[in-house]
């Protein structure tokens, strides 16, 4: 393409194939040490879901998983996982029977259970303390991150971080480390679904699912559908903590649209051996849109937050075929 | 502040008997149904709390759910309910009517702007299901200024030292969650433990007027007639669907429930 370097954090090479397994972990760590037996959790694309399956089935604890109809029909190879890992899977059929409906019916689930149960919520949004522990666990990336750039660069080189935004888990636990850089020397890059973009087309400031955030809604304030090919992504809100870098103008906020998205797809898989999933290529469509107009020591990372395989019938039925 | 709500309760406690407080949902099934509904019930009740429907409402089981969805596919919208409690107001049997529902409409209408209007169309509280405390002090004093009753919530898993701080803000109802549940659940508690905690509220303050609600069906609520007031939502509202599925007239079938709840308490 020419223009600058770019690199690729592949997160999406760890066990759970995505950055839920961080999060994944520290809630199931959390509920276990709790003296909770029960864990439960919402689930879009069904990465948050199958990592929490997995660490629950590790640490002996029953796992249920709630998870929009729609979404159950996109990405069933997650669920087949979650259901060989031994989690029950609640579909929710209300409203738009994807992520945000699944979240709260996770939460209405929470609330009558919360003696016995940990809520463990999917991304960095929810009341105050499930973000904090969100950003904690996904943080994971940026302090890995850190120590590989200063071994390849012997120092922080001039950055532009770029990754995909659902909720804006991946995103948070990326840059994390980096926020107190000066923007100028590491620029953080989020990228929305283009019909699911409450940040990067100045939303109206919201309450949904017990937190203040940028969210799509209508004039009379109820919440607005949305739409992506990416599961992930299909969700009307942002994290709060996105807000607040929307805010402070750290973070420069922009979309992708499933086209976009797909033929990055196609270029990435062609030029290179990762296999990203539908989310982190709404990332590399930004990559490959900024990257030819830059110049050679600029450095661009993109997080590669999920593997392509649970994606594997939409790109064949949109793109005509899978890569090997 | 002395409203409609507290002159009720004082009414009642002559009477030596709970307040019937109702739950239905405005705009369900439709505007106007939904008032002619509310009107009619109105004769058996003595408080009525009326939802302004959200498409998110977490804190909802499915009646209520289902309830709010019907009424926004029928095209509600928060200044037809401000125009329907104008026209309330003004029936014969008008009680006294507490709006609820979710922060989200509250914030997008602008607080000050919300409580106005439901004081200029004769609200008289307000229960803000997920606007908890301490974070709703500013807005229920806004309420308060206005003589519009901000209804504290408190849940069985509140601490006793939150709840003195919460009965210290609160105004002259308060509303005790009888279990951990969202609207709609079956009472997985039984009435002997939820009067303990109600009594445990009331010795904080003797003053203050709780009303218990949750669980509360023609089944379970003479057991808890002790209470200040019992608030029924989804029975009521699930014989509205029930009726709407068998075509019959959910005005009938809502006066009868009333009645039959009204009964129970006498």
């Amino acid at each position: 393409m020419g223009g600058a370097q770019i690199w690729c954090k592949d997160v999406s090479s760890l066990k759970g194939s995505a950055h839920k397994g961080y999060h994944a972990t520290i809630n199931a760590l959390i509920c276990k040490m709790s003296g909770r037996k029960y864990l439960c959790g919402d689930t879009g694309a069904g990465m948050f879901g199958k990592n929490l399956a997995m660490a629950g089935k590790h640490l002996g604890l029953k796992v249920k998983i709630f998870m929009g109809t729609k979404d159950i029909a996109r990405q069933a190879v997650n669920v087949k996982f979650m259901h060989d890992a031994g989690a029950e899977i609640v579909p929710v059929d209300s409203g738009s029977k994807t992520l945000v409906d699944a979240v709260s019916e996770c939460m209405r689930y929470y609330v009558s259970n919360c003696e016995t149960t940990h809520l463990a919520v999917g991304s960095a949004i929810g009341a105050n303390i499930f973000s904090k522990i969100c950003v904690y666990s996904t943080s994971q990336i940026s302090i890995e991150l850190k120590k590989q750039l200063i071994k390849q660069f012997g120092k922080i080189p001039k950055l532009k971080l770029i990754n995909v935004i659902g909720g804006g888990s991946s995103a948070l636990g990326f840059w994390n480390e980096f926020i107190d850089y000066d923007k100028k020397h590491v620029e953080l890059i989020g990228v929305e679904a283009k019909y699911a973009a409450p940040l990067a087309t100045n939303a109206k400031l919201s309450i949904l699912h017990g937190a203040a955030q940028y969210c799509l809604t209508n004039k009379d304030g109820q919440i607005s559908p949305t739409h992506s090919l990416s599961a992930g992504l299909d969700y009307p809100g942002s994290s709060p903590m996105h807000g607040f870098l929307k805010d402070a103008k750290r973070a420069r906020f922009t979309f992708a649209s499933d086209k976009e998205a797909l033929q990055a797809f196609k270029l990435v898989t062609k030029l290179e051996a990762i296999r990203p999933s539908l989310e982190p290529c709404h990332a590399f469509a930004e990559c490959i849109k900024i990257a030819p107009k830059l110049k050679k020591d600029q450095i661009i990372i993109v997080n590669n937050c999920g593997e392509a395989s649970k994606d594997k019938k939409i790109f064949l039925k949109e793109l005509g075929y899978y890569p090997s | 502040m002395k409203n409609l709500i507290n002159k009720t309760f004082l009414k009642l406690k002559k009477e030596n008997r709970p307040a019937l407080v109702t739950y239905t949902v405005a705009g369900d099934p439709n505007k106007n149904q939904s008032l002619t509904l509310l009107k009619r019930i109105s004769k058996h009740v003595d408080i009525v709390e009326w939802g302004f429907p959200h498409n998110c409402p977490t804190a909802d089981g499915k009646e209520i759910q289902n309830s709010s969805y019907r009424a926004l596919e029928n095209g509600i919208k928060l200044n037809d309910i401000f125009n329907l409690v104008k026209k309330y107001k003004k029936d014969k049997n008008a009680k006294p009517l507490i709006l609820m529902g979710y922060y989200q409409m509250v914030f997008n209408y602008g607080e000050e702007k919300f409580v106005n209007k439901c004081r200029q169309v004769g609200v008289d509280g307000l229960i803000i299901v997920d606007l908890i405390w301490p974070y709703n002090k500013k807005f229920a004093s806004l309420c308060k200024k206005k003589s519009v009753c901000f209804v504290q919530l408190i849940a069985p898993t509140t601490t006793n030292q939150r709840m003195m701080k919460i009965i210290k803000d609160s105004h002259d109802m308060i509303y005790y969650i009888s279990m951990l549940s969202t609207t709609g659940g079956k009472l997985k508690v039984t009435p002997k433990t939820i009067l303990k905690n109600f009594n445990k509220i009331k010795k904080i303050n003797k003053n203050k007027n709780i009303v218990v609600g949750f669980g509360i069906t023609d089944k379970t609520i003479s057991s808890l007639k002790k209470a200040d007031g019992l608030v029924v939502g989804s029975a009521l509202v699930k014989t509205i669907t029930d009726s709407l599925n068998q075509r019959r007239d959910p005005l009938i079938s809502a006066e009868k429930m009333v009645k039959k709840l009204k009964s129970k308490i006498i």
